[in-house]
């Protein structure tokens, strides 16, 4: 698409790229959003889990340590949000993979996989939380 | 110049542009994309294991050798997953050349850290056992 601008020169109508303050809220690109957000905490995940090896490595005292931070409250709401970004992103991955096989671009089927996506990823944590404290693996 | 090429001999001189080994990386992020999908459900199934037990347990458990190559394999396959993911998020967001150049080497530097370190306690608790003077 080309316009007249007031200088008389025609410019190009440039598509412009999704981004947070000019783009509409939709499912979409929440599950967008929430993908990379996930990802990164697990980042931060990955450096628990290589930092609970080495405390294992280095003795009980360090292991100690580490494991009486990871069951104080604020370390159990971590735990409990990186469980939610395990399953979310892996559901999100798996979106992914199918998107790269070509399939599954249709508006509605889209949005669907979006909100399974989520749904999944709460559900799928509830029941590991809820199986971990009858089983007593958490108090 | 010819046809369909639109960048100058000199932007072309500089290797500006596409360097031509952008398909790497993102089959690294796809491949260990599959390979995760087993080894994080196993991840989640070993923490609720591994959660109520002492020390000396948590030891035996990971001198078992499904659970040390199991453990090997997430971290490995993690790491390389994270440092893709994250490069692909830095090349995004951070425009400045200097400050996108740190922040990728620190990535790197803090995935390859952090696996030799993981790994080396993993492979040592797997052969040696707890601490050992």
């Amino acid at each position: 698409m080309a316009e007249a601008t007031s200088k008389g020169k025609t410019a190009a109508m440039r598509p412009i790229a999704p981004h947070l303050q000019v783009w509409r809220w939709h499912v979409t690109m929440a599950a967008s959003i929430l993908t990379r957000a996930t990802g990164i905490a697990l980042y931060g995940g990955a450096i628990i889990a290589a930092v609970w090896f080495t405390a294992l490595m280095l003795g009980p005292d360090a292991f100690g340590l580490v494991m009486a931070l990871l069951g104080t409250w604020a370390g159990k709401v971590v735990l409990f949000g990186l469980t939610v970004s395990v399953f979310y992103h892996l559901a999100a991955g798996l979106r992914h993979l199918v998107w790269d096989a070509g399939a599954g671009f249709q508006p509605g089927t889209a949005n669907m996989t979006a909100v399974a996506a989520m749904a999944f990823a709460l559900v799928a944590s509830v029941v590991v939380w809820a199986l971990a404290l009858q089983t007593g693996a958490v108090r | 110049m010819t046809g369909n090429d639109f960048r100058t001999p000199l932007s072309r001189a500089r290797g500006l542009g596409s360097a031509h080994h952008g398909v790497s990386g993102f089959l690294v992020e796809r491949t260990t994309s599959i390979a995760l999908v087993p080894l994080c459900l196993w991840a989640v199934y070993a923490a609720i294991k591994v959660a109520p037990l002492g020390y000396e347990s948590a030891v035996l458990m990971l001198r078992q050798p499904v659970n040390a190559i199991m453990s090997l394999l997430l971290i490995s396959v993690s790491f390389l997953h994270m440092r893709e993911g994250l490069k692909v998020v830095i090349e995004d967001y951070i425009q400045t050349h200097a400050a996108r150049i740190l922040a990728l080497l620190l990535n790197s530097t803090l995935c390859w850290g952090l696996w030799s370190v993981a790994a080396f306690s993993i492979l040592r608790v797997a052969f040696v056992g707890g601490p050992v003077l």
